[in-house]
């Protein structure tokens, strides 16, 4: 059996745990957790993943530190994998280190961080894989393209030398694509992080086409518009078509246009709610919306 | 340029309004009960500022020295850093403040309480600031755990430095740079959170800024 038959089998087995778990949110005919491949070596991501801008920044109160927790293992229930943070966030990744200690869960978890900073990007990286308390990252990204020349090189030596798996670079808002883009063609990434949600599309111009062209990874940020878009969706009825798509609310509606585009690797949404988490990981599980329902979406969502 | 314009206030919030908040929480759980001699500190301030011999001017800069640099290091340095990692930039400013009240007041004796219009409203800054700003916890509709204390907390001890300030003969400028930045800086945090009271301490920096623009003409300045 190969390293990725292996997976897909562990995939499914999570799957099945994960239906029992949450029996709600999971298609009722028992649908297996759909992930992607990262094209680079064919390891498969869930769909959606975690972030934790603002939501996982709670300082040392003890209380919120564990409520932050309890949304980490409702997301390792559900199958989710990929943790998302940075050291712009705050305490975040202090947070996301106390969680999977707690929940012994160092082995799941599938880390992707940042480097933010102009200068000592080295120092940055081994500051935070201490605050997350694993081994190694597997996925470090150049934040915000800040010093993007100086931190490439030394990303892809510490790949090189097995410190971190994967390589890749961010922007969110829609801003420097230009720039993103040639970074993008010139080097060899593994992945790239921007922001996509059906109201911000214009990743679907370039970006995410040079993505598939380059066989590289895309997560999305933002894909709830920092939670505008929910919040604003969940003043109307979720429309009948919904079911058509597996899914039991706005937020899995949103999030199954997002990852339904097939450059997109997995979205990221943020949250401090555990009812939220399994909400969002149950995207995960059914039937993504074709073209047609696609164009559906955006039009409903336009109507918001 | 077209980049930062692109950028939001919220884009800069790096937490929720409940992390905020209950920050002051934990905070006042902490130092309790501090809030009772910081009180006796605030009201110590306002009768000084009315009654005193020549020596006051020092006694009050004394006080406040000590609340701008308890400000700076057990709540923005040791508490907001954990969430907030400007606030230790912050608290640098905070220090910087407390350490010029020391020069020009304490060491210099350049602060003398004086009379009239603008030094009453000063005093009412001061009395707000001490009364009226613990107040807003509960009247927003927070928990009276989360109130912000004269001495404790960074908004009311700023509004009451500026109060003092504004009480004195003459307008210290140079005393009044870091208060007035720090009220845009809290009131562009309270309103990226979308808070009631966003526009409290901006309202206050204006409020100083007219009063130290009309008293200067007739009491003048110094840097």
């Amino acid at each position: 059996m190969s390293l990725i038959d292996r997976r897909a089998l562990l995939a499914s087995l999570a799957a099945a745990g994960a239906t029992a778990a949450f029996p709600r949110l999971v298609p009722a005919q028992g649908a297996p957790l759909v992930s992607r491949p990262i094209p680079a070596t064919g390891e498969q991501l869930p769909l959606v993943g975690l972030g934790s801008w603002r939501t996982f920044n709670v300082g040392n109160d003890p209380a919120a530190r564990n409520a932050c927790a309890d949304v980490m293992r409702a997301f390792f229930a559900g199958g989710g994998k990929m943790i998302d943070s940075s050291p712009m966030y705050g305490s975040s990744q202090d947070v996301i280190g106390y969680g999977l200690e707690k929940l012994d869960a160092l082995g799941k978890v599938f880390a992707a961080d940042k480097v933010w900073t102009r200068s000592g990007g080295a120092g940055q990286i081994e500051t935070s894989r201490q605050k997350w308390r694993v081994a190694r990252f597997d996925l470090m990204q150049v934040h915000n393209l800040l010093a993007w020349r100086e931190h490439l090189p030394m990303l892809f030596d510490m790949k090189a030398e097995g410190a971190i798996r994967y390589v890749g670079i961010t922007t969110s808002h829609g801003r420097r694509h230009d720039e993103f883009a040639g970074v993008m063609r010139d080097y060899p990434l593994d992945f790239i992080q921007v922001t996509y949600n059906a109201v911000d599309r214009e990743v679907e111009q370039r970006i995410l086409p040079l993505a598939r062209e380059r066989g590289i990874a895309v997560i999305v940020n933002r894909p709830f518009r920092g939670g505008s878009l929910v919040r604003r969706a969940k003043r109307r009825p979720l429309p009948a078509w919904a079911a058509e798509i597996d899914c039991t609310s706005w937020a899995q509606v949103l999030l199954k246009f997002i990852v339904s585009h097939p450059a997109v690797t997995c979205a990221i949404p943020a949250t401090t709610r555990v009812d939220h988490v399994r909400e969002n990981i149950g995207a995960c599980y059914g039937r993504l919306p074709d073209a047609a329902l696609r164009r559906r979406i955006v039009a409903a969502v336009g109507q918001f | 340029m077209a980049v930062w314009l692109s950028y939001s206030l919220s884009d800069f919030l790096l937490f929720s309004a409940r992390t905020y908040y209950r920050l002051f929480e934990l905070y006042n759980l902490a130092v309790w009960p501090l809030h009772l001699l910081a009180g006796l500190l605030g009201a110590a301030i306002v009768v000084l500022l009315h009654w005193g011999g020549a020596w006051r001017g020092r006694a009050i800069a004394g006080v406040l020295a000590a609340c701008w640099l308890w400000v700076a290091w057990a709540y923005l340095y040791e508490r907001y850093d954990t969430i907030n990692w400007m606030a230790r930039y912050f608290a640098i400013g905070f220090a910087a403040q407390a350490a010029m009240l020391v020069v020009s007041g304490v060491v210099l004796n350049r602060l003398a309480p004086a009379a009239g219009f603008a030094s009453r409203a000063g005093s009412g800054i001061v009395v707000f600031a001490l009364l009226a700003q613990p107040l807003f916890a509960p009247l927003f509709g927070r928990a009276w755990t989360e109130i912000e204390v004269f001495g404790l907390a960074p908004d009311p001890t700023v509004a009451a430095t500026i109060g003092v300030l504004l009480a004195m003969r003459r307008v210290h400028v140079s005393l009044l740079i870091i208060p007035l930045l720090w009220c845009a800086v809290t009131g562009a945090t309270l309103w990226a959170m979308q808070a009631p009271d966003a526009l409290l301490m901006p309202a206050v920096a204006v409020l100083a800024i007219g009063l130290a623009i009309w008293k200067i003409p007739t009491r003048g300045a110094t840097a």
